[in-house]
């Protein structure tokens, strides 16, 4: 029903919308609640156990009943939703319809289903709970509907810095804002509601002889007009964290063109807590009925929507707040059937009405009597909003004056709580303590204060009405006042014992507005003071944040970069297949046309061995070492001696970590006397760097040197085949060097432009690598395909590299996957007898065990058989269970030189056990293969190739 | 009292008066044969194997809060036997074994459910690391199947296939692994043993372990001394601190471990999806709150709260895996303080001190491993020798360099 | 959570990467005996209190940094160059 003459809607700007398929009209500046109010719509939803019919209860982002589903959006408070044209809400939890909700047939055995029924019942036998009682429960339970279609709501993150946040824009907050806004300080203003004011929206009320709304309007446009301040709407802090971070989360305007959501981080380093409070209703029989809402909720609709939830209006409440609703509706022409003030010995005991308030039953005077009323107006006092102060786990500290918990001193580091948040309840109280909170937080000048009221707030605590019937304190989980009781009687006393067996506080409002009461029934039922029962934690966020909106940075491919090699272009030029390698894109494989992964996979590693191919390896980590004790440095990272390389030279080199197990390996190239070069693999570029920063400025700060990664300013290629030397030399200015003996390094030209050349191989082949600045990367892979194409050869991907890595007995991270030492992979002899990092550790007993797992090539019996990676290996005559796991095969491939399945793997005492036939076992993918173990190199064991 | 249907209707029926106390709340007695401190999943159902398995009724079990207080109530409840190594293998693969038979064996419901886990992976290179653990998981005779890209998509089809940043390859299912709930795991054993006649005293802190000739005698208490033969420390989260009550120091750095709900909602995930790329695993509660979270926030930390860039990285993973997910909405976000190890795995051994004996250590893989671990731990309790599922979980074995370090991350506690 | 970098000012936490406690500053010895090392490598106080630790600034100057702060807290007490020694 709307009031004639009140509400701040604009009644020119009419808007039409549907609520459950029913078409309705509001005006601009409703919320979906107030225009279903003004509709006379009172039943908006069904609570979720019981599916009881169920009304909206308050007006802000507590509204525990009024969820629904927007636009396949679902849990959307009403009073949060702003009218738009043409919006179309549905009620959620219900079947088959809101009005005859079949389900709400639970309700008639609500006997059963008290607290924590379903832990006494449902037992067994075997798996029936998986497959007769869970999916019922689970069907049963649950709000709205997800929808598994993808979101692609625009949401972004953003950061915001200033000196001052101030969160909420209520008196005390826009007194904050603007005491530090007038001094000059950066400020940011939060307020969740689209309007300013708080409160003063929502009450009748003057602030220095004007409305109390307007002035708050005022306020909002002078700071919004303040460079330094930035004001921000529609956005709810949602947590404090450390070192004066906070999160929110801002919601667009309907019709406004940027994100629907963004999620923002805003360092703070002083806050102003200007939260507000939040009413709590009181419990008494039947106190779900749609029609019985906050008393503070009903003049908020009154005054700011000029809506009411029916004709006759009573009121029941323990404090002022009484008198205050019943003056604000009789002003209204609305008529007040009954002020019931418990601090007056009037009690409401029950309600009446089917699908919403006809009438409540009063007890006053020892007589109960019906009274009618199409709303109820409750009032069981406020609670501070004490919420962001304690997310760093500070408690509140209960009030007995207000019957209500205060914020924490310095519970967050550098917040200030002020006004209602801190426990001061009328208007001219709240704009002196804004005023005190930024004088406080900053230093700076106080303001004048503006003129407003001035009363008292009594309160005489009333939690619940006793009663035989069901009273309830979280309307959203169904917990009753009898559940708490219940709880504390089966001795699940403690405070998180009722919440987790009641689930009281744990639904979407998280007992915004019922917490305190249930506290209160579960002191009185355990003899103990509310604050000897203590609170449950408050943890971020305030308001349910989309996961969307903290995590927008994660949609589609933006979850992590993507890098891409500086011959990328030429590359995908040539249809080759990608495969992910940590966070870049390498070329699979180049297939002819027709031709299929496995076959081009042979094709080009037999392109390599008989002719010459070219492969990117410019992901490949490069870190440039130089300095006068650069090689003494490298001594100490890498297990094996690096000072003794010669200018010009270069060697393979394993780093441990200094728990013993092998790092990475790599190339170490020797450029000048005091200059290294460093290769790693793709994955590790990244920690191997860091690492070697840690061993510098950590343990060896005295030594004389520099470092820095060069992976992305170089392009590298390999060159590998006999026919290797002709490529160089058509691409290379004045030829290939000579001598360039295997393992040589050296600067060259190549088309005006300084390389640098490697004579090391990854491949057993005759090999090459050049490298030159990024961006000649393209050109020089286009330059080294042709003269490869002329002499037979062509490019080579990941594939083609891992068989002829795997026919050498090359290393790659499936066998360097951090749980082995250079022992178990064959290189112990390598870990030279000096200080470096990881020698110690590596000697520890367990880790030179012989019995361990430990490098060895693995070749089927048969030519033809399978073998996996990732398959078990077992002796021959043993059965495949856990205690005769002998080792498992890590590398896989067809061997063309070979003929057959070839692989790496790793064996119990396997360099004792060359010859031995043993049993492969994938029962996973149906592999039983018997393998011949071998030593880990199929092909040039002498090396001839590659030295030639 | 004995719980069933016909009980919740009996009891229904006459107003639901007559329930029984879930436990007593005893004083402490002077004396105890066995205390164990700490009143949490691994502390009761210790408390309760101690009595049901080895007749040890006289134990007291000592709570510095409420019971089920720590990591029990406080984590994403999923129970899986998907390890690798010896040592994990056997141990998880026993404590599953328990699980499946917990309801019955408690009489109360701790919704064990079976519903499936499925760990995603993005790479030959990870499908092969995948198929290894599958290939574990057979032969120490648990499940698992390894689906190919279009045996995920049949089962979730509301992942990412088609522009995720890191492309859907396949994934290992192991179809015991499943989730329960959290707090009924704890009150169930902690009925269980109150009913065996097992004291738990809650609001009792330890702040003292005496030792006297190198064998315990007993602890100091917030509520007095208390006299003891064997003392077992099951305190995960503080381990450090109450082992230093003892003079020992153990290889354990403390972290905080961030976990997530959303509203709750109808049935839309009927697995445990781990998405590998992402550090993110998710499974829908039975109240319909999509339960999640990721890795470690990464620092030192006693605080059982985290900080925003773990919390938006696991967010950011969510929404690249199941873009349905953006438009579910977190509803409370909490923090739980792991026992880090250097190589991931727990501890369940003697220490240098007679007759006390030390449970720490579970990183972030504690819930699953509650039966399983009280039956190991009472075990050597009650026997003085490690009990075989858990023989590999030693004290010294990173001196040793015997590791069991799944992630093959190597020894810096936080990279577990 | 944000670490007052002795190069570039306050910083969030994003920025840096943590490795553990300051002990990894003490290396031992080759010859210091397996006790030492299990110390160095494995052993932790782990205060619930304030402690030492390392961290790097990553994706800032790069400096490897000594950081006090409070495990229970989370509050950052000091912060100086881990190159300056402990």
């Amino acid at each position: 029903m709307r009031v004639a003459g009140y509400g701040r809607v604009d009644r020119g700007a009419a808007l039409s919308f549907r609520f459950d398929g029913r078409p309705l009209r509001g005006f601009a500046g409703d919320t979906l609640a107030s225009a279903l109010l003004a509709n006379g719509v009172r039943l908006v939803g069904r609570s979720f156990k019981c599916h009881r019919p169920r009304g909206l209860l308050a007006a802000g982002s507590e509204e525990p009943n009024g969820l629904v589903s927007v636009a396949g959006v679902p849990n959307l408070r009403a009073t949060m939703v702003e009218l738009a044209e043409g919006l179309e809400a549905q009620a959620q939890n219900a079947w088959p319809a809101l009005g005859l909700d079949l389900m709400a047939v639970n309700d008639l055995f609500a006997p059963f289903l008290g607290a924590g029924f379903y832990y006494k019942a449902f037992m067994g036998p075997g798996r029936t709970w998986e497959r007769v009682y869970e999916p019922l429960i689970r069907r049963a339970a649950g709000l709205g509907r997800l929808g598994r279609a993808p979101d692609e709501t625009w949401r972004e993150t953003a950061y915001a810095h200033c000196d001052l946040l101030v969160i909420g824009a209520g008196p005390a907050g826009l007194m904050a804002a603007l005491t530090a806004g007038r001094a000059g300080r950066d400020v940011i203003l939060a307020e969740e509601d689209a309007a300013a004011g708080g409160r003063l929206l929502a009450e009748d009320e003057e602030v220095d002889g004007r409305p109390g709304a307007d002035w708050a309007l005022a306020v909002a446009r002078d700071l919004a007009a303040m460079p330094n301040v930035r004001v921000m709407m529609r956005t709810a802090v949602t947590g404090a964290y450390d070192g004066g971070t906070y999160a929110a989360l801002e919601r667009a305007a309907p019709g406004h063109a940027g994100p629907r959501e963004t999620f923002w981080r805003i360092v703070a380093p002083r806050a102003v807590l200007a939260a507000g409070a939040l009413e709590r209703p009181i419990a008494f029989a039947d106190n779900d009925r749609p029609g019985i809402m906050l008393a503070g909720a009903a003049r908020a609709y009154l005054h700011r929507w000029g809506a009411v939830a029916g004709p006759r209006v009573a009121v029941f409440a323990n404090n002022g707040g009484a008198a205050r609703t019943a003056r604000d509706m009789a002003r209204a022409g609305v008529e007040v059937t009954g002020v019931f003030d418990a601090r007056e010995g009037a009690h409401v005991v029950g309600s009446r009405g089917r699908q919403g308030l006809r009438a409540v039953t009063v007890e006053a005077g020892g007589r109960r009597h019906a009274v009618p009323a199409d709303c109820l107006a409750v009032s069981g006092g406020w609670s501070p909003n004490v919420h962001l102060a304690c997310h760093l786990g500070a408690r509140p500290v209960w009030d007995d004056r207000l019957a209500a918990f205060l914020p924490p001193q310095d519970g967050v580091p550098g917040m200030v709580p002020a006004g209602a948040a801190a426990g001061v309840f009328s208007t001219a109280g709240c704009l002196a303590s804004g005023v005190d909170a930024a004088v406080a937080a900053l230093g700076v000048d106080a303001l004048e204060l503006p003129r407003a009221e001035d009363g008292a707030y009594e309160i005489a605590p009333l939690w619940h009405v006793p009663g035989k019937r069901r009273a309830w304190l979280d309307f959203q989980n169904d917990v009753t006042v009898k559940d708490v009781q219940g709880a504390a009687a089966e001795n699940y006393r403690s405070v998180e014992h009722m919440k987790r067996y009641t689930t009281q506080g744990m639904a979407p409002d998280q007992g915004k507005s019922s917490n305190l009461l249930a506290l209160a029934v579960l002191a009185e039922a355990t003899g103990r003071s509310i604050p000897e029962t203590g609170t449950t934690t408050f943890r971020p966020p305030y308001v349910p944040v989309p996961v969307g909106a903290m995590g927008a940075g994660g949609r589609g491919r933006r979850f992590a970069p993507e890098r891409l090699s500086p011959a990328n272009d030429a590359i995908a030029g040539r249809g080759a297949p990608t495969v992910e390698a940590g966070l870049w894109h390498r070329p699979s494989y180049f297939p002819a046309p027709g031709e299929g992964w496995e076959a081009a996979c042979a094709r080009e590693a037999a392109m390599v061995r008989n002719a010459v191919g070219v492969a990117d390896v410019s992901t490949l980590g490069k870190i440039d070492v130089q300095g006068p004790v650069a090689g003494a440095f490298l001594d100490f990272v890498y297990a094996n001696g690096i000072s003794t390389l010669k200018a010009g030279r270069a060697r393979y080199g394993i780093m441990l970590r200094e728990d013993g197990h092998v790092m990475d390996d790599g190339t170490v190239a020797r450029l000048g006397d005091d200059h290294f070069l460093l290769t790693t693999t793709t994955a590790a570029a990244g920690p191997v760097m860091r690492h070697l920063e840690f061993v510098h400025q950590c343990l060896r700060p005295e030594m004389d040197l520099r470092m820095v990664s060069v992976s992305d300013q170089w392009a590298q290629f390999a060159v590998a085949g006999p026919r290797a030397r002709a490529v160089l030399g058509a691409v290379l200015e004045g030829g290939l060097p000579d001598p360039f003996p295997f393992m040589a390094c050296g600067a060259v030209s190549v088309g005006g432009v300084a390389g640098r050349l490697f004579r090391i191989s990854f491949s057993g082949e005759l090999g090459y690598e050049i490298a030159v600045p990024a961006r000649y990367g393209t050109a020089l892979y286009a330059a080294l395909l042709a003269a490869a194409e002329a002499e037979g050869g062509g490019p080579y991907g990941m594939e083609a590299m891992n068989v002829l890595r795997i026919e050498k007995g090359f290393l790659t991270h499936a066998e360097i996957d951090g749980r082995v030492t250079a022992h178990d992979l064959g290189l112990g002899r390598m870990v030279a007898e000096k200080d470096c990092i990881g020698r110690v550790a590596a000697g520890r007993p367990a880790l030179t065990d012989p019995a361990r797992p430990r490098l060895v090539g693995v070749r089927t019996v048969a030519a033809g058989d399978e073998m996996t990676a990732g398959a078990l290996l077992f002796a021959k005559g043993n059965r495949p269970t856990a205690p005769n796991i002998a080792g498992h095969v890590s590398s896989v491939g067809w061997s063309t030189v070979s003929g057959r399945m070839i692989g790496l793997g790793f064996l119990k005492h396997g360099p004792e056990r060359l010859g031995e036939v043993v049993r492969l076992v994938d029962r996973l993918r149906g592999v039983w293969t018997d393998v011949e173990i071998t030593a880990p190199c199929f092909y040039d064991t002498e090396g001839g190739r590659m030295r030639g | 009292m004995r719980y069933s249907a016909w009980q919740v209707i009996r009891q229904g029926l006459t107003g639901n008066r007559g329930w029984a106390p879930v436990w007593r709340d005893p004083a402490p007695r002077p004396a105890y044969d066995v205390v164990i401190v700490g009143g949490g999943g691994h502390g009761l159902a210790t408390a309760y194997y101690l009595a049901k398995n080895h007749g040890i009724t006289n134990v007291a079990v000592l709570e510095k809060g409420y019971l089920g207080g720590g990591n029990v109530g406080r984590n994403t409840t999923i129970v899986r036997a998907n390890y690798l190594l010896p040592g994990n293998s056997e141990f998880y693969s026993h404590s599953l074994k328990l699980w499946e038979g917990l309801e019955e064996e408690l009489n109360f419901n701790v919704m064990h459910s079976q519903r499936g886990v499925i760990n995603i992976f993005h790479s030959d290179a990870q499908r092969d690391a995948a198929a290894r653990r599958g290939n574990a998981m057979l032969a120490q005779g648990d499940d698992a199947i390894l689906l190919d890209r279009d045996g995920v998509r049949a089962m979730l089809p509301y992942l990412d296939f088609d522009q995720a940043r890191f492309p859907i390859h396949g994934g290992l299912y192991h179809p015991r692994g499943g989730t329960a709930r959290h707090d009924a795991v704890a009150w169930g054993f902690a009925r269980g043993a109150d009913r065996l006649g097992v004291d738990l005293i809650q609001n009792c802190e330890v702040t003292g372990i005496s030792v006297e000739g190198g064998q315990v005698r007993g602890v100091e208490t917030t509520r007095g001394a208390i006299r003891a033969g064997k003392v077992g420390l099951a305190a995960a989260g503080r381990s450090s601190q109450v082992a230093a009550m003892a003079g020992l120091r153990l290889p354990i750095e403390s972290h905080v471990l961030q976990a997530f709900v959303t509203e709750g909602l109808k049935p839309v995930v009927d697995h445990v999806v781990t998405f590998g790329m992402g550090h993110f695993y998710i499974s829908q509660s039975d109240k319909g709150g999509l339960v999640f979270g990721g890795d470690l926030d990464f620092y030192a930390s006693y605080a059982a709260r985290g900080n925003l860039p773990m919390a938006e990285h696991v967010m950011e993973a969510g929404v690249a895996l199941m873009p349905m997910l953006a438009r579910a909405r977190v509803l409370r976000s909490w923090g739980g303080i792991m026992d880090m190890t250097p190589d991931g795995s727990p501890i369940i051994d003697r220490t240098p001190v007679g007759g006390l004996f030390l449970n720490a250590g579970w990183c972030y893989g504690g819930f699953k491993a509650v039966p399983g671990s009280g039956w190991s731990f009472a075990h050597l309790i009650a026997t003085g020798a490690p009990h075989g599922p858990a023989a590999r979980y030693r004290l010294d074995r990173f001196a040793r360099g015997d590791l069991i370090d799944e992630e093959g991350r190597g020894s810096q506690h936080n990279l577990h | 959570m944000r670490i007052d970098c002795p190069l570039c000012g306050a910083r969030d936490r994003r920025e840096f990467h943590y490795l553990g406690a300051a002990v990894y500053l003490d290396r031992p010895g080759p010859a210091a005996g397996p006790e030492a090392w299990d110390a160095y490598l494995h052993q932790r106080e782990n205060p619930a209190g304030r402690g030492r630790e390392l961290w790097c600034h990553e994706a800032g100057c790069g400096a490897w940094l000594a950081v006090e702060r409070d495990m229970t807290s989370h509050a950052v007490v000091s912060v100086r160059l881990a190159e300056a020694g402990a």
